[in-house]
């Protein structure tokens, strides 16, 4: 189907086309969009680059299918842009700018590296819609590749060989040839057998994460914090460190040179786990900042169905987006180019109900073939001004398990993580203080209480030390107030670019039942001396 | 592709820097539109939004004396472009790149956008190289490194220019001497800011280009001249493979003339009324530093912002400290006890400093030191709040040496007046100051 742009505004194209689904995938003088709403005589399509050069007359086509994305064996290490396009093949291909271009079909999957399909059924097999074919490996995991067509039919041709795009490993007598890859919409969640209850700690490697507030896998945790508090950090160490089988990484609306160095570092890091490089579990969805802002808020749904792929063949996932605020406000712009009644500081009164549904997109599932899979969210947000009752940032505490509040303060005087201890929380703490006492210390809750109770103590008798001066304080409190120091440094301040970056859950435990013993010991000592 | 150009006298309507033409036959957006008012007065401007045959122009430069019967529009079929060649460097333009030093128009080798293209996160090369100021706050304890962009945030009445001026005459890459190729954009500054920069500037021993719009002249080039500066250090860098240092001042004239271009249009406001795609906007400037893989040349981005109110919660402040790598604070409090630069380090930051200092980069020392002086600077500026309370004397020893050390901290480190410092004295002097004040 084909018609004309009757008009220009903005990010947003008018059309006379007719005829078309609501977020039906639409090219504009062959560049990307979507159809936001419909009208009467045609369309307003939301276009996913610069508009610049388009003029009225220009050939507006549908293309029939919704967003979406191309799943398989092959993403792992690749970088995408906001609509699955490869930016190394992009790059390789058009320089070091992203020009405007009408190419929309580019092999997305990384067929380089040998990914080798071992199938599991024979010729001459009958095999139902769904019924797994084989498996592709691709860096040591497996992923299932199934009977995509609609029928049930027999295997005319089907062989060991190394996957290629758009070349199927199966053929059926009925004609269907059965591809590596499927293609799927990015709104619309994957569909799950079931889900489950989140119950597994995801040890995230970072004292004050794991020890104070613990996520779980199929969680979701927000990380709210003006400029300059280390956000990106935190995430990319999150995404370095955490035990979790994949992680896609949504740079979404961020700093190019940041992408730069996280590539940088995950090509040369190594996974703890497995010891290969950290770009073989990582999937990078990258729409910066000066990237398109409409590509920008699909770069959420591309990352999270992507991540679901892989929830989906068994795995646990931890999907990162840095930052939420920028969708936030890529959907702002579209919806005030389509001149939407606004709520909220401008945002589209539908902001919470986009970032709900979203979020409902974490979770622990039980897969079509049994086996258990998780995503988890670990999601920056960036409140204008740090100021946290900004609209953003208060649906998502509604949505979220973990809160790890980021303070300003703390990062001026350089104490990173700069997570604040008495503002931030986890709802998965009670869930999971099972797991860590059966798992690591039976002191685990102990521990916590004690911490959590010398720095809440630390805080009221530095006021009193505001008055009266830390000389005129008691023996005791001048203990607590040194023990409480230590805490803070040695304990949940934690160096990201040292060994220390990575601490697991059992020397955690060490670290803070030293200071707590050494405590207990000053304060012994003292009293004897009284 | 239309075979004549064509004019059209079917205006509309006129409004401040928008205007409406009916009937016209084809337009593109962005397209270029010279303007011809009844007294034969040429302007140019630009196509904003298309409806049916119903076109509205954003025009740059000076409406008045527009009337709606005689004027003429004729569209040119070509989106705006600016001609490029290393002939632009020595030369002075206005924001939307006519020569302003009376000079003849230079050649161009090439022409681009002067909307840029966005930096393809995959073929960027991670900035890693150190530059040094000749400033201690910002060498030893925020470093500055080639490709990155890192905005001075200052208040009105203090010298942010002369921050930026010490950066002009001494910034050079480390291990070399060599020195930058200097791009500057003035946007809405006074007469006086003007010369005062165009003294630096003529004093540099590098060549520079000046794009430069002054507070009386045209809004609308307040938001095209960095752009058009952009472009031409993009040129100077990936074309012509020269380290370019760009210069940016009043990041604050160029929001507000967002704001009221914004306005006219009829936008939505957001916060303080400035438009919801300041985020994205300021983006597409700040991002345009950096540097590629494999290749040389680099732009280096050091735009200068006053706060408003002293706020940096203010959305200017705010958004670009999003966006940037970091910021250079400077503080009223350290400017009136006599300190230049009045730097405050603590709310200061480079966010590619872990990678540009250290062996190699610097001294292997350096990381050590600056943590150091951080912990300690901000343990004596916490317990000033304590000595207004209780005096000094009421307080433990230890607490005292970090009050001395904080005070030493700022009148020595910080404190240079314009006496340049290589990054060596830099880090010498901090470990004097650690060693006097006996700190670990």
């Amino acid at each position: 189907m084909k018609g004309k742009i009757i008009k220009v505004s903005g990010p947003t194209v008018h059309t006379d086309l007719q005829g078309l689904k609501l977020y039906e995938r639409v090219l504009v003088k062959g560049i990307t969009g979507e159809a936001v709403r419909l009208l009467k005589n045609g369309a307003v399509i939301q276009v996913y680059e610069e508009t610049s050069g388009l003029g009225i007359g220009d050939e507006v086509e549908s293309l029939g299918q919704p967003l979406s994305v191309k799943l398989g064996p092959g993403m792992l290490s690749a970088m995408y842009d906001g609509l699955q396009r490869p930016l190394t093949t992009i790059a390789e291909e058009s320089g070091a700018f992203i020009k405007r271009t009408e190419k929309t079909a580019y092999d997305v999957m990384k067929t380089k590296s040998e990914i080798i399909f071992y199938p599991i059924k024979k010729k001459g097999d009958t095999v139902k819609p769904g019924e797994i074919m084989g498996h592709a490996k691709e860096n040591d995991y497996s992923f299932e590749i199934r009977n995509n067509s609609k029928n049930t039919s027999k295997i005319t041709e089907i062989s060991e060989k190394i996957i290629k795009e758009n070349e199927p490993i199966a053929v059926l007598e009925n004609g269907f040839s059965i591809m590596p890859h499927e293609t799927l919409p990015v709104r619309t969640p994957r569909p799950v057998v079931e889900k489950l209850p989140a119950k597994e700690p995801l040890i995230t490697g970072q004292r004050i994460v794991d020890f104070l507030f613990p996520l779980v896998k199929g969680g979701a945790a927000i990380i709210p914090g003006g400029f300059g508090t280390g956000k990106t950090i935190l995430e990319q160490t999150i995404a370095k460190y955490a035990d979790v089988d994949i992680v896609v990484y949504a740079g979404c609306g961020e700093r190019g040179n940041e992408m730069a160095q996280l590539i940088e570092e995950f090509m040369s890091l190594k996974d703890p786990r497995t010891g290969e490089s950290l770009m073989k579990r990582t999937v990078l969805v990258v729409n910066t900042s000066n990237m398109p802002v409409a590509a920008r808020e699909a770069s959420i749904y591309t990352a999270v169905t992507i991540a679901e792929y892989y929830r989906d063949n068994g795995l646990d996932v931890l999907l990162l987006a840095d930052s939420i605020s920028r969708w936030a406000e890529a959907l702002r712009e579209i919806s005030t180019s389509l001149e939407e009644m606004p709520g909220e500081e401008g945002y589209p009164t539908y902001l919470a109900s986009r970032l709900s549904a979203f979020l409902e997109r974490a979770g622990a599932v039980k897969t079509a073939s049994g086996k258990k899979g998780s995503l988890s969210m670990i999601i920056s947000v960036s409140p204008p001004g740090g100021d946290f009752t900004e609209p953003v940032t208060q649906t998502l505490l509604r949505n979220t398990g973990v809160f790890l509040m980021l303070d300003t303060s703390l990062a001026h005087r350089r104490h990173f993580p700069a997570i604040n201890w008495f503002h931030s929380y986890s709802l998965y703490s009670k869930i999971i203080s099972e797991k860590f006492i059966s798992e690591i210390s039976p002191k685990w809750p102990v521990l916590k209480q004690r911490c959590v109770e010398i720095l809440q103590r630390e805080e009221s008798l530095l006021e009193v030390a505001e008055i009266v001066g830390k000389a005129g304080m008691q023996e005791n409190d001048k203990i607590l107030l040194q023990s409480a120091e230590r805490i803070r440094n040695e304990f949940l301040a934690q160096n990201a670019y040292s060994e220390d970056a990575l601490c697991r859950p059992h020397k955690t435990i060490e670290i803070i039942e030293k200071i707590l013993n050494d405590y207990d010991l000053k304060i012994k000592e003292a009293a004897v001396l009284q | 592709m239309r075979l004549s150009r064509h004019t059209y006298k079917t205006i509309s309507s006129i409004a401040g820097q928008l205007i409406f033409v009916e009937n016209v036959f084809s337009a593109k957006i962005g397209e270029m539109v010279k303007i011809i008012g009844p007294l034969e007065q040429k302007l140019d401007a630009e196509v904003l939004e298309i409806d049916g045959n119903i076109v509205l122009l954003q025009v740059f430069g000076n409406t008045h004396g527009l009337d709606i019967k005689n004027t003429r529009v004729i569209f040119s079929d070509s989106v705006l472009e600016v001609p490029l060649s290393k002939d632009m460097l020595g030369r002075i333009f206005t924001g939307s790149f006519y020569p302003r030093d009376l000079l003849p128009m230079f050649r161009g080798e090439k022409k681009m956008p002067i909307s840029g293209f966005p930096i393809n996160p995959a073929a960027r090369a991670r900035p890693s190289e150190f530059i040094e100021t000749g400033l201690s706050a910002i060498d030893g304890m925020n470093t500055l490194v080639k490709g990155q962009k890192l905005p001075i945030f200052s208040c009105a009445g203090l010298p942010s220019r002369e921050v930026a001026a010490f950066i002009l005459e001494h910034a050079r890459l480390s291990q070399s001497d060599k020195k930058f190729a200097v791009i500057f954009a003035a946007l809405g500054v006074t007469y006086d800011e003007y010369s005062f920069y165009m003294d630096i500037l003529n004093k540099l021993e590098t060549e520079y280009m000046a794009v430069i719009n002054l507070a009386e002249e045209p809004v609308i080039e307040r938001l095209l001249a960095p752009r058009v500066a952009l472009t031409a250090a993009e040129y100077l860098a990936f074309t012509e493979k020269m380290d370019v240092l760009t210069i940016i001042t009043d990041m604050t004239n160029y929001c507000d003339a967002l704001r009221e271009v914004s306005t006219a249009r009829e936008e939505l406001p957001g916060r303080r009324g400035y438009p919801g795609y300041m985020y994205s906007d300021l983006a597409f400037l700040y991002e345009r530093a950096g540097r590629i893989q494999n290749q040389e040349g680099s732009v280096t981005l050091l735009p200068i912002l006053t706060m408003p109110e002293d706020d940096i919660t203010h959305p200017i402040p705010d958004l670009t400290g999003y966006i940037t790598e970091g910021q250079i604070v400077l503080s009223r409090q350290m400017h009136d006890t006599g300190v230049f630069p009045p730097i405050d380090v603590l709310p200061s930051l480079s966010r590619l400093m872990q990678k540009g200092i250290g062996e190699g980069r610097t001294r292997a020392d350096h990381r050590n030191i600056s943590n150091r002086l951080y912990r300690h600077y901000a343990e004596g500026r916490d317990l000033r709040k304590l000595e207004a309370i209780v005096g000094k004397e009421g307080m433990s020893k230890e607490d005292q040496n970090l009050l001395n050390f904080a005070d030493a901290f700022e009148k020595e480190f910080i404190n240079q007046q314009d006496k340049r410092r290589s990054i060596d004295e830099t880090l010498d002097l901090s470990d004097a100051l650690l060693q006097r004040f006996k700190l670990a």
